[in-house]
């Protein structure tokens, strides 16, 4: 019977050749800018360490005065002071901890043709590779005793190592950093978790290539490292970094179950407790945020990439609207035809069925020419300048939603026509024709 | 023209009569949002920025040795003046629309502190001689910075510089001293303080304002020694030179400082970084805007022309009965009118929803009334030319249809 449906449906479809492709064109116009703006949304919006995420927690605490406050509105600090920093990384009440800030790093090639150039570093502390599961080519990262003995010690991403380096195994090798040398013990296989959750406020981009260079907190303030950003309220700040009350670290934790959360919630609050005691806070409110928590309080997602998914939605609808008003036009004018096989016995399922076969040819036919104009879309997003821009790929997910998307449209678009169709009364409409 | 046949006409197709009427509506209210948008990103993209945008190239040196700067600033811009058509240069901290901000937050009374609330928060540029000849700054009262004024301000690491002096812009000294000369006033932030000796044409901030374009343009210049914080060396030539400055600056700039990273641009390209994000944006609503009102017109075109098919008879027996061709027309054309009025009704209330919940979560300003109708009377328009196609073959049937039988 189904064979019947589908013959029926392509000479029904055939019939009417120009208004059937506008049919098919609008909805895959309508799947297309869809398709596009859900993949682009879906990647920005993706879980960046899919295995560790759930573990993995931002902490905030407010060391701001009473009368100075961060936020009017009560939110607490982005970041956190360089004080507050150690004294959790010293308690060391999670399985892992690290704080960490974003710098330019100035690197030196040994040879002498090629020039100094800027590199996005990343200045942390030892339990950073461990915790975000960071992949290694070479070599290893440092250990907590490195960052106490402020060791000239590096790690480098695999980039730049095939840029110094050619891609050698470069550990052992020396990097030079500003005028100091740093040994590298570390290369690291490509590595750039989308979104960067963990540069979020530290000045860096949310999106796109990964860092370059890791360096020891402490080393690489020895030697006059600055962070990219820096919430102070003071005007000398800038000059004491580790004693001032200003905020540029990053610190994240790892627990590895909901008991281990909890017990480090306790932690933090005695802490801050204990720091109103000392007077050195304010406001006992500490935030200890889930890593896909954290990104989504912070909008990381873009707002222009939400609004264009809006508009790509409503134009979807609109087509689908239009979908459904062409159809049930096609079917109305075929009531003869509908009267003639009920009266031959044809039943409403029948008809029913035969109408959404013909509803979601034209959601395959839709779903196939929006795959083009999806990946049509998705080549335009990556030549625009945006930094999420290299991200707009369709994936086998995408793809197979593609056709979901399609399918569903489709027979929504179906079903009222169907409806109206199988629910004629035979009789008048054979009487007429 | 009598409408209470076509209303007739009409409700026996409810149907599909309310499914045009549904897709006129949420045409109208996405294109009254999408409109609005674009507006505000262009608007946004055309803010005046007072300085020779055309002409100015700019310079970033990073990486050098800072004890040195006191003799390197005056040595890299004595090589600078050198340049075939370098009328001016100098070198600051920031630039217009390069998304790096000094702020900081001043007072008007001698004892507010930096995080006072009612502090106005603004940009600090600082301005290494000749800042204002090499920007083209546009003085419009008082005076920019003397010789003496430059060499007494050092910033050393700190925070702010410490000269007492300051120009600030025209949007700024209104904001701050409304109805009265910003001329002599001062600003304060304890322990500094700088007054007002001139007042030039606004300039924009590293960053703008999309929801208050006066915000955008409130910044502060302060005059500073050769200083490490300076690092954007400046140069303004003929905008024909600009690539060729641009090169010989940048080749100068490296020979001087072998240890130094330098990136040299045009103005221009640094202002079309910061809106390429919004131009994209721009180009993206304009397509879906138009591909939608042609999906839109498209069905328009297609329903009309079934109900045409279907009625034929009707038509005819009404053309046998005296009606003219111009009659069938018009009614074809005032059924459209009456569907898109409906159509434009709901939308407009739609487009109103649409733009308090781009409020609520986006920055977002309300949308002008003014939007709402031109929405309407757009999508209007694209009814009566979408319906005409199907009117005018309607009116060609010829009356002797009346007597075939189907």
């Amino acid at each position: 019977m189904f064979g019947y449906y589908l013959d029926m449906a392509l000479r029904s479809l055939k019939r009417n050749r120009v208004l059937t492709g506008l049919m098919v064109l609008a909805l895959a116009l309508g799947i297309g800018a869809s398709m596009t703006t859900l993949t682009v949304f879906a990647s920005l919006s993706a879980d960046p360490l899919p295995e560790k995420s759930s573990q993995l927690f931002y902490v905030q605490v407010d060391p701001y005065p009473k009368n100075e406050p961060f936020s009017r509105s009560g939110k607490l600090p982005w970041l956190m002071s360089y004080i507050d920093a150690m004294n959790l990384l010293h308690a060391g009440r999670a399985e892992r901890q690290a704080a960490m800030a974003l710098s330019k790093v100035k690197l030196t090639p040994e040879n002498a043709q090629q020039r100094p150039f800027f590199s996005d570093g990343v200045m942390t502390t030892a339990d950073f590779f461990g915790m975000f599961d960071v992949p290694f080519q070479y070599g290893s990262g440092w250990s907590a005793g490195d960052d106490e003995a402020r060791a000239k010690v590096v790690v480098i991403a695999g980039l730049l190592n095939d840029r110094l380096f050619g891609g050698a195994n470069s550990v052992g090798r020396i990097l030079r950093i500003g005028d100091q040398a740093f040994r590298i013990i570390g290369v690291l296989r490509p590595w750039a978790p989308q979104p960067h959750f963990y540069s979020l406020y530290l000045g860096g981009r949310d999106y796109g290539a990964g860092d370059a260079v890791f360096l020891p907190l402490q080393s690489a303030r020895a030697i006059g490292q600055m962070p990219i950003n820096l919430f102070s309220y003071a005007a000398g700040d800038k000059q004491k970094l580790e004693t001032a009350p200003s905020t540029w670290l990053g610190f994240w934790v790892q627990l590895p179950n909901t008991e281990a959360a909890s017990a480090y919630r306790s932690f933090l609050g005695d802490y801050v407790r204990q720091q109103v005691a000392l007077g050195r806070f304010q406001r006992s409110d500490a935030g200890l945020s889930s890593l896909m928590q954290w990104l989504r309080d912070q909008k990381v997602v873009p707002d222009n990439v939400r609004v264009q998914m809006g508009m790509a939605f409503s134009f979807l609808l609109i087509c689908i609207v239009n979908t459904v008003g062409l159809l049930l036009a096609k079917c109305l004018r075929r009531s003869a035809e509908i009267s003639v096989r009920r009266a031959l016995g044809a039943s409403r399922a029948a008809i029913f069925m035969q109408f959404m076969v013909e509803a979601s040819l034209v959601g395959m036919a839709g779903g196939l020419l929006g795959l083009v104009f999806a990946e049509l879309g998705l080549w335009c997003i990556r030549r625009q300048p945006a930094e999420y821009a290299s991200l707009a790929q369709l994936d086998v997910r995408m793809f197979v939603s593609t056709f979901a998307v399609a399918l569903v449209a489709s027979l929504i678009a179906g079903i009222l026509p169907a409806w109206r169709a199988c629910a004629m009364a035979p009789a008048p409409q054979l009487k007429s024709a | 023209m009598e409408i209470r046949p076509i209303l007739a006409s009409l409700r026996k197709h409810r149907i599909p009569t309310l499914l045009i009427v549904l897709q006129i509506a949420l045409a109208c209210a996405v294109l009254c949002n999408a409109v609005f948008m674009i507006g505000k990103r262009v608007s946004d993209m055309h803010l005046p920025n007072a300085m020779d945008e055309a002409g100015t190239v700019v310079v970033n040196v990073q990486g050098t040795d800072e004890k040195l700067v006191a003799a390197d600033i005056p040595r890299n811009l004595a090589a600078l003046r050198g340049i075939a058509g370098a009328q001016a240069v100098s070198v600051v901290h920031t630039m217009p629309l390069s998304r790096n901000n000094w702020g900081w937050s001043f007072g008007l009374t001698p004892d507010a502190p930096v995080s006072d609330p009612n502090n106005l928060n603004v940009t600090l540029y600082f301005a290494g001689e000749n800042a204002d000849k090499a920007m083209g700054l546009q003085l419009r009262q008082g005076r920019f910075f003397n010789a003496e004024e430059y060499a007494d301000s050092k910033v050393d690491g700190g925070a702010v510089p410490s000269t007492h002096v300051m120009v600030v812009t025209e949007t700024l000294a209104k904001k701050l001293w409304p109805g009265q000369s910003a001329l002599g006033k001062t600003v304060y932030s304890k322990p500094y303080y700088f007054t007002v000796i001139g007042i030039v044409a606004d300039v924009l901030r590293p960053y703008t304002f999309a929801l208050d374009h006066d915000r955008s343009y409130y910044d502060i210049f302060l005059p500073v020694a050769p200083d490490a914080v300076l690092h954007e060396y400046i140069l303004r030539g003929a905008p024909a030179d600009r690539e060729r400055i641009a090169r010989e600056a940048v080749a100068k700039l490296q020979q001087l400082n072998p240890q130094a990273v330098v990136k040299g641009q045009t103005y221009q390209s640094i202002r079309d970084q910061y809106f390429a994000n919004s131009q994209s944006m721009v180009w993206i609503l304009v397509l879906v805007c138009l591909v939608m009102l042609a999906v839109t017109a498209f069905g328009i075109v297609g329903l009309t022309s079934f109900w045409v098919s279907q009625r034929r008879r009707q038509i005819g027996i009404r053309r046998a009965v005296g009606a003219t061709r111009g009659d069938i027309l018009r009614y074809f054309r005032t059924e459209n009118f009456l569907l898109s009025s409906a159509g434009v009704l709901i939308g407009m209330v739609l487009a109103f929803g649409i733009n308090l919940y781009l409020m609520q979560h986006y920055e977002l300003e309300r949308m002008p009334w003014y939007y709402l109708p031109g929405g309407a009377l757009t999508l209007w328009l694209i009814g009566q030319l979408a319906v005409l196609g199907p009117a005018t073959r309607a009116a060609s049937v010829p009356p002797v249809i009346a007597t075939q039988s189907t």
